[in-house]
């Protein structure tokens, strides 16, 4: 049902073989056993290593670090997966390596790569990144979780919060404080979670049921210094370098679920009678669904357009910002609708655009909230003085 | 304008010391286990007279004004989760305003008084799988046997369905079609041939049962017909007018709290080296969301006025409750955004303020219903 730009490098025929790929994917071992992983409050690990096999992890990463295929080939595998009957909260849950392991990738040491990110990608492992601590959300220079130096170790003490697979997490790629207050002060350490000291509990969220999300306390965790991921006091850096990417794939998550629910409202609204005729028939339902779909589109080729140029390399912070504002603005929009469009089928819990309108509440405060993005904007136009 | 007398202001004092003492300690209790002890709480609220404001004394009722429900239901709003609200609402407002009106004074002994009390807890059965805002189009059917209907059908989203002792059912009752030959009828829930079909699982309102019911050959005497036989659409669409006003009441006290809660919340939450109060455009955006409020509080005043004067309120209630369906969504998109993360976790009331909140502009009729009705009356 999605449109796609033809002759565009998102429609070559490799790319168009990666989406019947995870298409199959989705729709054999996603979708059937989703409402349980949904109760349970996780995903199976089994999930991570039959997505390896297949070499959906390894999307995105360099093929030094045991990757293969571009960021664009990652975006593809995230939005098929939601249009096929998957969801952003299994992309959060699945592919949250896309924002524990690049650090590690690009920064760390050859060890670090062959011990934490080559089996990530197989799907034998799983990471976490843990940056958000209950004092700080989305300030993250303000990060107050201690590593001190004692030999050969950091010995770490602090808590992260709000973190995605946290449960399940083998390792989390930690921002804690090596050195004095402000960003220069912040390293990227990778914690195995298996360590003394690590005690994790789970959250419960409105959304995203399927993706586990931990508070993780770190009691005097001793870390060999040989974890540190790049060099001491470049944390910060490293964190901002890989905001634009979560960014990216979070406005790529709220396109997809936008066009995802403008499918099912569509194919609603034509099976679906009242007043003696089906939805479809009704002036309002129909220029509703057109809006609906207008949004969606415009969302994913502003998304598109602006992943292209981040890929290029080209200085696109505030189309960053833009792009993800725009595209959760659209996603917010949409799900409400066809949550209303369904009436009091849309309120029951088990029909998916409920779903989606749990899920997709996140995508406008995760990853840097709707008003840190107008901050972003604002302040890339010359507001600052 | 409506003026608030200093009884009402006690009455209110007394609601909200109830509604933190009896029913907030234990709520969160009740959306895990997805029901409340609905007739141990309504026990509490009859002995207090609660659940009859309104009704005659004849019943057990307190023959109070009408602003002692709009207190009431401003209050019970308040409470930390709207299924609550709800549960009370359907058996003052929605389920027992026709049998007041209308019902024999046997039904009323056997139905009415005991509801009062809170003895027996009540059901409305009109929507059906088929049929939604679309009343008009609903199937099931009673059938004329001797002194008894014979029922056959299928009712949908009945709240308090899984728990009540008897239904106030709107079905047809004859060939006519449309909206002629429906009449309401009280079922005492446990008449053979009714049953639970399921227990259905919401997006929020979590402590409220909800019920899918089967009718297979129920039957139950004619002499359980409330009112006219054939009348039963026109009467179901004076108690829905009922339902709106008072679930727009609630509404109002129910954005007002979560805004203060927030207000508070930003005033002490720390972010780059200042609260988040200080960001002008956070206070902006919440200050506007207060004015909507008020602007809403005072047009249910002035419905609840016109109702004291006997007026027909369904056009009030119609646009109140578009208006404040869309305002309760906008409060608690608000309210969770300004949390942030934690605005997201099943810990905070924000998450459930936002679930709970989304029922509003679907339930007692959807908005393009509201607005298909507006339509309507301005000639359209």
């Amino acid at each position: 049902m999605t449109a796609t730009l033809t002759h565009s490098v998102w429609d070559t025929e490799e790319r168009r073989e990666l989406r019947a790929l995870v298409r199959r994917f989705t729709e054999r071992e996603i979708v059937p056993s989703l409402p349980e992983w949904e109760d349970a409050g996780a995903m199976p690990r089994e999930l991570h290593r039959r997505a390896g096999e297949l070499g959906l992890l390894a999307l995105g990463f360099p093929e030094g670090a045991g990757g293969e295929g571009g960021h664009l080939d990652s975006a593809i595998a995230t939005e098929e997966l939601i249009l096929a009957g998957g969801s952003s909260g299994v992309v959060a849950g699945l592919f949250t390596h896309g924002i524990a392991a690049p650090h590690i990738a690009l920064h760390g040491s050859p060890e670090l790569v062959d011990r934490f990110v080559r089996p990530t990608l197989r799907g034998e492992l799983i990471g976490s990144l843990g940056i958000t601590e209950p004092g700080t959300g989305s300030d993250v220079a303000a990060v107050t979780t201690r590593a001190v130096r004692d030999g050969d170790d950091y010995v770490v003490t602090g808590a992260k919060t709000f973190i995605t697979s946290g449960t399940r997490a083998d390792f989390v790629t930690t921002a804690v404080r090596t050195g004095g207050p402000g960003h220069r002060g912040i390293s990227l350490l990778v914690i195995e979670t298996a360590r003394p000291g690590v005690h994790r509990t789970a959250l419960r969220k409105m959304g995203w049921h399927c993706s586990d999300t931990a508070t993780i306390s770190l009691d005097e965790v001793r870390v060999p210094a040989s974890n540190l991921v790049g060099a001491e006091g470049s944390g910060f850096r490293q964190i901002m370098e890989r905001f634009g990417s979560e960014r990216l794939s979070l406005a790529v998550q709220a396109a997809a679920t936008a066009q995802r629910c403008v499918d099912l409202t569509i194919a609603w609204a034509r099976q679906r009678e009242t007043f003696g005729a089906p939805l479809a028939t009704r002036q309002v339902v129909r220029h509703r669904i057109a809006q609906m779909a207008r949004r969606a589109t415009v969302a994913r080729v502003y998304v598109r357009d602006v992943f292209l140029r981040w890929e290029a390399g080209d200085d696109v912070v505030t189309e960053l910002a833009m792009a993800k504002n725009q595209a959760v603005e659209a996603c917010d929009w949409v799900v409400d609708q066809a949550v209303q469009l369904h009436g009091g089928a849309g309120y029951l819990h088990g029909v998916e655009v409920e779903r989606h309108y749990r899920d997709a509440r996140i995508l406008g405060i995760g990853g840097g909230t709707n008003e840190i993005m107008d901050e972003v904007i604002a302040s890339r136009l010359g507001l600052d003085g | 304008m409506v003026t608030f007398t200093e009884e009402h202001t006690a009455f209110r004092k007394s609601v909200r010391a109830f509604v933190e003492r009896e029913i907030d300690p234990y709520v969160d209790a009740w959306e895990r286990d997805g029901r409340m002890p609905t007739h141990e709480l309504f026990g509490k609220l009859g002995a207090l007279g609660w659940l009859g404001l309104e009704y005659d004394e004849a019943y057990g009722g307190q023959g109070a004004d009408h602003r002692f429900a709009v207190v009431l239901a401003e209050e019970i709003g308040r409470c930390d989760a709207a299924g609550v609200g709800m549960a009370i609402a359907v058996q003052t407002d929605m389920a027992t305003p026709s049998l007041h009106r209308f019902g024999s004074e046997d039904l009323k002994a056997r139905y009415l008084a005991p509801a009062i009390r809170g003895e027996m807890v009540a059901a409305i059965a009109v929507t059906e799988p088929d049929a939604g805002s679309d009343v008009a189009g609903l199937r099931t059917r009673a059938t004329r046997d001797g002194d008894d209907w014979v029922i056959d059908g299928a009712k949908l989203y009945i709240t308090n369905g899984v728990q009540a002792d008897w239904l106030c059912l709107l079905a047809r009752t004859s060939d006519e079609g449309g909206a002629r030959g429906m009449s309401q009828i009280v079922v005492p829930t446990d008449t053979p041939g009714l049953r639970v079909s399921r227990k259905l699982d919401k997006l929020g309102n979590r402590c409220s049962d909800t019920a899918e019911l089967a009718f297979d050959g129920v039957r139950v005497p004619v002499a359980n017909t409330i009112g006219t036989i054939g009348r039963g659409f026109q009467q179901q669409m004076a108690q829905f007018q009922n339902e709106r006003m008072v679930a727009c009441y609630g509404r109002v006290g129910a954005c007002e709290r979560a805004l203060d809660r927030t207000r508070d919340y930003l005033k002490q939450r720390r972010a780059f080296g200042g609260t988040l109060m200080d960001n002008q455009y956070l206070a902006y955006q919440l200050a506007e969301l207060y004015a909507r409020v008020d602007l809403c509080r005072h047009y249910n005043y002035a419905c609840a006025e016109a109702y004291e004067r006997g007026e027909d309120t369904s056009r009030f209630a119609t646009i109140a409750k578009l208006a404040i369906g869309r305002l309760c969504e906008d409060v608690a998109r608000t309210c969770l955004q300004y949390h942030g993360g934690i605005g997201y976790m099943e810990e905070t009331w924000t998450a459930r303020f936002l679930r709970d909140m989304r029922i509003t502009s679907i339930g007692g009729g959807a908005d393009e219903v509201m607005l298909r009705v507006i339509a309507t009356m301005h000639g359209m």
